[in-house]
């Protein structure tokens, strides 16, 4: 046949990768959680991690916002770089690669504030808004942007956690992304929602990827298969696969992928 | 390809009984075609007959595989080789339900050539192209127990064979009808009962194809060998002299 397509691929993948992640070690005190992972996450793609728990992928996102930093044990090596720019290096500063890197977690925790307050915060402190007006902009931006604004623009000034679970999820989306970054990442977003708030985030992060790049950590294999572009698998701290989440699905090439997401005893 | 159990059993428990169905099927598939071609060459009618009967018993596990396939996929959301069987099994058990209709319509006919004058050699010729195609789908159905790539590719090359021998028929027939138009009527039949075996092969050919699918993940490229050329080349001459 043609080979075009691969050649072509590898060069996309050099130009529009987003994230690039070269030789990344972690370690907790003695143990080695990450070992040598290298990984290209692209622009306007949902990148799905995958595997069993302790295998590292939480723990691989949370480097990308260096959220690890927080975590005194914890040391970090090799580079990764956003925009081809480490993100470890002195010179940058963890606040602001946050607000580009924003982080959803797996339980919603929306601040004991007000709605509005729970977006408007982080646009307040990067200072994105020159006024009141341009608050409120960001804030009705955000919150439509989060698949929320129908259903609580008449209670913007009631508290966040009096909101269902899955409408304090999509508030703790729509505030990720009030502050506009590039990358979202997603830790189990969806583990304590119902199916229908569920497929509501589903929908959400399907159109956030027109914008940004999306890195989702998942048990579900069915969520990963449902909503990434791209799957990574990790076992025992190695990324074992990583490719188009379609081949991983229908024919992977690791026979440990392969047990994995069809529930084999591997 | 992977070996170890599924931790929830039940789901091994519904994969085995896909598995067990399809190849009772082609098991009975199997003796579908040997049976119908005996019928024909023995002028059994007993036989046919019992061809005839039998089809509905193929029919029966084609449905019951279909209604287990979709609940496998409802329920278990099957992936990577999980969903590779069950999409080739699917497959499967359409082809080989054509082919136990095929081999039924062979039956039919068999009853009817056997109340006309005999053709002297065609029904032993129709005899080894069954042959051929039984063995073929012995040899397809084993490649899919063995996961054997190479066994299948194999299946699919000697689909040539059955096309080159429905082409040798097909002279065959045109010669004895130009010879004496009284063998017309048989001739017909039996050209029915050529392509007809000529199609099993075609569908023998297609499970071989599934199989691959199923082992390596791939559908084979490119086209399929192919020897019969009578839709092509081969036009009614009344000047030609026959060979």
């Amino acid at each position: 046949m043609y080979d075009a397509p691969k050649s072509l691929e590898t060069t996309l993948d050099q130009k529009t990768a987003k994230i690039t992640a070269r030789d990344v070690q972690v370690h907790y005190g003695d143990n080695h959680a990450i070992k040598d992972v290298n990984v290209n996450i692209e622009a306007n793609t949902v990148t799905a991690f995958i595997g069993p728990s302790g295998c590292g992928k939480s723990t691989f996102l949370r480097c990308i916002n260096r959220m690890n930093d927080t975590i005194d044990i914890c040391r970090v090596q090799g580079e990764i770089l956003l925009d081809g720019e480490d993100i470890n290096d002195k010179r940058v500063d963890p606040v602001q690669l946050r607000a580009k890197v924003g982080m959803v977690f797996q339980k919603p925790n929306p601040f004991p504030k007000s709605i509005y307050d729970n977006i408007a915060y982080g646009p307040r402190i990067h200072g994105l808004a020159k006024n009141k007006a341009d608050l409120d902009a960001i804030v009705e931006k955000s919150l439509r942007r989060g698949a929320i604004w129908e259903e609580v623009k008449d209670r913007l000034h009631a508290s966040g956690t009096g909101l269902s679970g899955g409408q304090q999820q999509r508030l703790c989306i729509a505030r990720a992304i009030a502050t506009e970054p590039e990358v979202l990442l997603m830790d189990e977003p969806c583990s304590a929602l119902d199916p229908i708030a569920t497929a509501q985030v589903e929908e959400l992060i399907d159109e956030l990827r027109q914008q940004y790049s999306v890195v989702i950590v998942t048990h579900s294999m069915q969520q990963a298969a449902r909503v990434s572009q791209r799957t990574a698998f990790f076992h025992l701290g190695n990324l074992v696969e990583f490719g188009d989440t379609v081949k991983i699905f229908t024919n992977p090439e690791d026979s440990r992928t392969e047990s994995y997401i069809t529930g084999r005893i591997g | 390809m992977n070996d170890s159990r599924h931790i929830a059993s039940a789901f091994d428990r519904d994969l085995d009984s896909i598995h067990a169905k399809i190849l009772k099927m082609g098991g009975l598939v199997e003796a579908s075609i040997v049976d119908s071609s005996k019928a024909l060459e023995s002028r059994d009618q007993e036989l046919a007959e019992k061809v005839r009967r039998g089809d509905a018993a193929i029919d029966a596990l084609d449905e019951q595989i279909n209604d287990e396939v979709a609940n496998l996929i409802a329920l278990r959301a099957p992936t990577a080789v999980d969903l590779r069987t069950v999409l080739a099994i699917m497959r499967m058990t359409s082809n080989l339900e054509r082919i136990g209709d095929l081999s039924k319509n062979l039956a039919k006919r068999s009853d009817v050539l056997g109340q006309l004058t005999q053709i002297s050699g065609a029904t032993g010729s129709i005899r080894r192209m069954t042959r051929e195609v039984e063995a073929m789908l012995k040899d397809a159905l084993d490649a899919f127990i063995q996961r054997d790539p190479d066994f299948a590719r194999d299946v699919i090359e000697r689909d040539r064979e059955v096309d080159e021998m429905y082409n040798t028929l097909f002279r065959e027939f045109l010669t004895f009808m130009l010879e004496d138009p009284r063998n017309i009527t048989a001739c017909m039949h039996l050209h029915f009962i050529a392509k007809n075996v000529e199609r099993m092969g075609d569908h023998v050919t297609a499970i071989a194809e599934q199989v691959l699918f199923y082992v390596t993940g791939e559908t084979p490229e490119g086209t399929r060998p192919k020897a019969d050329v009578t839709s092509m080349d081969m036009k009614y001459n009344p000047e030609a002299e026959p060979d």
